[in-house]
């Protein structure tokens, strides 16, 4: 139990356009009620967007170590413009907060000062992880698509070099990213005159084959799941593996609740079961997977042979 | 050879043979595992058949460049390093990497050997070339599919390593080794086991009024009226429907396929080393057309006449063509 209780939930970086407004509310609730150890801000997908937000950053920061959050600021997945790089190298520069860091383009701006390695970054492996470690890496967030083997692998070679292991449990996971933006090719635009059409979706643009099956989620140059990828009756085996932060990605439900729900999964105070139940409640439509996790199709919802 | 060399696929050992025959300045080939991108049934090599290519193609003055270009899970790194261990001794020319781990096992244990940066490992940064430069040796880097000529112009000027770009055959989407889509749905990943929409996951199914879906793994990734010619079912050019897209559409690009034919003067002049023609999974012909295509076009280009692209036009002849982001912004 011991170890469990000391293990860290985390949030991730807001992946959806959500407005200045909505993330405002958003992170005072986070700070004033989520029982979450750490937050990870900043744009990660389209740089188009940051202007609208990243303004209220210092406040947000200011907001949430009040509230005894440890926050760390995240880069751009994908930099490739001129405002991208200087975007990636401006953070880069910081003393503080932590920055984790997502495209190699953010490794070579912050050389051997320490940072985080971020999910986009392909962390796969044992020697990877060594490697990063040895260049300046504190911590390491592994893929989604990971199985759990190969996660306890990493996690073990992480931990022995003294790094924290990050795995995401909650949240669309993503499959993918793009030059193109995805959301102005479905209103027939392209990603120079957006006119930010991926604000009228908080959640993703779904996605449905020509069967109406929901299949996939579009945000902006990201493709995401269609469902939630959901670690709970496996985050004790992860912790147990030598995880120590479970990251929650934010999604357009009750996201308070959701972190109760975790936390209360790895204090013992509610049975794997139990837990799940309350889960697909407060997700309502969305299907829940683990698919990744018992390497499986990611879609796929497996039960657990022996809960941990 | 230091001019437009040209790069070209080769999925079995007569492929090989073909690409070489037919005036490659180098081939790219895989072993028969999760090591390489290709990991397709029916492809790819044994060590004895790599061994015996390496010779056929080095006594026509044609270099083998051997594809590591996956990431190796947690826990398998070695088959990756026993790959590069005997890549080193059969004598390929250059090894095709993505994964940190596996350039910094290369750069040590082989020093001597020649690094290229796999379009996996999506460096569309001169700092994020810069940094794999810096770090392992790389000596050149495959450019994702993403850039502008006038970007891939830029970025020469600011990194120490020559470029290699995609001219033609499948146009990639997705950032590569980016995309788990293909896990999503079938279990199988592409940057693990190096499959991508596998052929044992689709089918075709024809419904009454004579359209025909095309599927993979159970999901309808497109669905074709009775005159159109049914595609594979690859994730990312599969149609679907959206909120404001209730009649389908091709929500991430049409199946079309990348030609930069009429651009290759223009890539030389903004600083492309190599041109690299994608297609491990194609036939000994399509091989043998495209790459004697291409060595006639860029031998024209080089002696300063004129190229004939009728020949590479006609490759793709009922197949849509784009010369993808390489020509446009509007593109993105």
């Amino acid at each position: 139990m011991a170890v469990r209780e000391m293990t860290k939930l985390t949030l991730g970086p807001i992946a959806y356009h959500w407005s200045a407004g909505m993330r405002r509310d958003f992170y005072a609730r986070i700070a004033d009620e989520a029982p979450v150890d750490e937050v990870y801000l900043g744009e990660v997908i389209c740089s188009k967007r940051a202007p609208f937000h990243e303004g209220d950053l210092p406040e947000t920061i200011a907001r949430l170590e009040r509230a005894g959050k440890t926050v760390i600021v995240s880069t751009l997945a994908e930099v490739m413009l001129t405002r991208e790089r200087k975007a990636t190298a401006d953070l880069a520069a910081m003393e503080s907060p932590e920055i984790e860091v997502n495209n190699a383009a953010g490794l070579y701006e912050r050389g051997a000062r320490a940072h985080r390695i971020g999910p986009f970054m392909n962390a796969y492996n044992e020697a990877t992880i060594a490697w990063m470690a040895g260049q300046g890496a504190t911590h390491v967030c592994l893929p989604a698509e990971l199985p759990g083997q190969a996660i306890a692998v990493a996690a073990r070679a992480a931990r022995d070099l003294g790094l924290g292991v990050e795995v995401q449990v909650f949240g669309r996971a993503s499959l993918a990213v793009s030059a193109r933006c995805y959301h102005a090719r479905a209103h027939g635009r392209t990603k120079d005159n957006c006119q930010f059409v991926c604000e009228e979706d908080a959640d993703g643009m779904p996605l449905r084959t020509r069967d109406d099956a929901p299949i996939l989620r579009v945000n902006g140059i990201q493709t995401q799941s269609e469902s939630y990828l959901t670690l709970l009756p496996e985050a004790p085996r992860l912790v147990a593996d030598g995880v120590t932060h479970l990251r929650l990605m934010p999604q357009a439900v009750d996201m308070v609740a959701v972190a109760d729900l975790f936390r209360a999964i790895l204090d013992g105070r509610t049975g794997p079961g139990e837990a799940e139940e309350r889960l697909t409640t407060l997700c309502g439509e969305t299907a829940l997977s683990n698919g990744f996790y018992h390497g499986a199709a990611g879609y796929r919802r497996i039960a657990m042979a022996t809960p941990a | 050879m230091s001019l437009a060399e040209l790069i070209c696929p080769a999925g079995t050992p007569a492929a090989l043979r073909t690409a070489v025959d037919a005036g490659a300045d180098a081939v790219y080939c895989g072993f028969q595992d999760a090591t390489n991108a290709r990991n397709f049934p029916g492809l790819n090599f044994t060590p004895d058949e790599l061994a015996e290519a390496v010779v056929y193609a080095h006594a026509r003055g044609t270099k083998v460049l051997l594809a590591l270009n996956t990431y190796p899970p947690a826990g398998k790194v070695d088959l990756w390093r026993q790959a590069a261990d005997l890549g080193v001794r059969l004598g390929v020319d250059a090894f095709i990497v993505a994964d940190m781990g596996v350039a910094d096992y290369i750069a040590r244990a082989h020093p001597q050997a020649r690094l290229h940066l796999s379009v996996q490992a999506a460096a569309s940064s001169p700092e994020a070339i810069r940094y794999y430069c810096a770090h392992f040796g790389v000596r050149r880097v495959v450019l994702p599919r993403i850039l502008t000529i006038p970007e891939i112009r830029q970025i020469k000027r600011e990194i120490p390593c020559e470029i290699e770009t995609f001219i033609f055959g499948n146009h990639g989407l997705m950032v590569e080794g980016r995309c788990s889509l293909t896990n999503y749905l079938t279990g199988q990943s592409t940057n693990m086991d190096g499959v991508c929409s596998p052929a044992g996951d689709v089918e075709y199914a024809r419904h009454a009024d004579g359209a025909m879906s095309s599927r993979l793994a159970g999901f309808t990734i497109a669905r074709f009226g009775p005159e159109e010619k049914a595609g594979y079912p690859t994730i990312c050019k599969g149609r679907y429907t959206a909120p404001h897209r209730p009649e389908g559409y091709y929500a991430f690009e049409e199946p079309v396929s990348l030609n930069l034919s009429r651009l290759l003067p223009e890539l030389i002049e903004a600083g492309v080393h190599a041109f690299k023609i994608e297609g491990r999974q194609r036939s000994k012909s399509y091989v043998r057309g495209v790459v004697r295509a291409f060595r006639a076009a860029v031998d024209d280009i080089r002696a300063g006449r004129q190229a004939d692209m009728a020949d590479l036009v006609a490759l793709t002849e009922g197949q849509k063509q784009t010369q993808g982001a390489f020509e446009t912004k509007k593109w993105r």
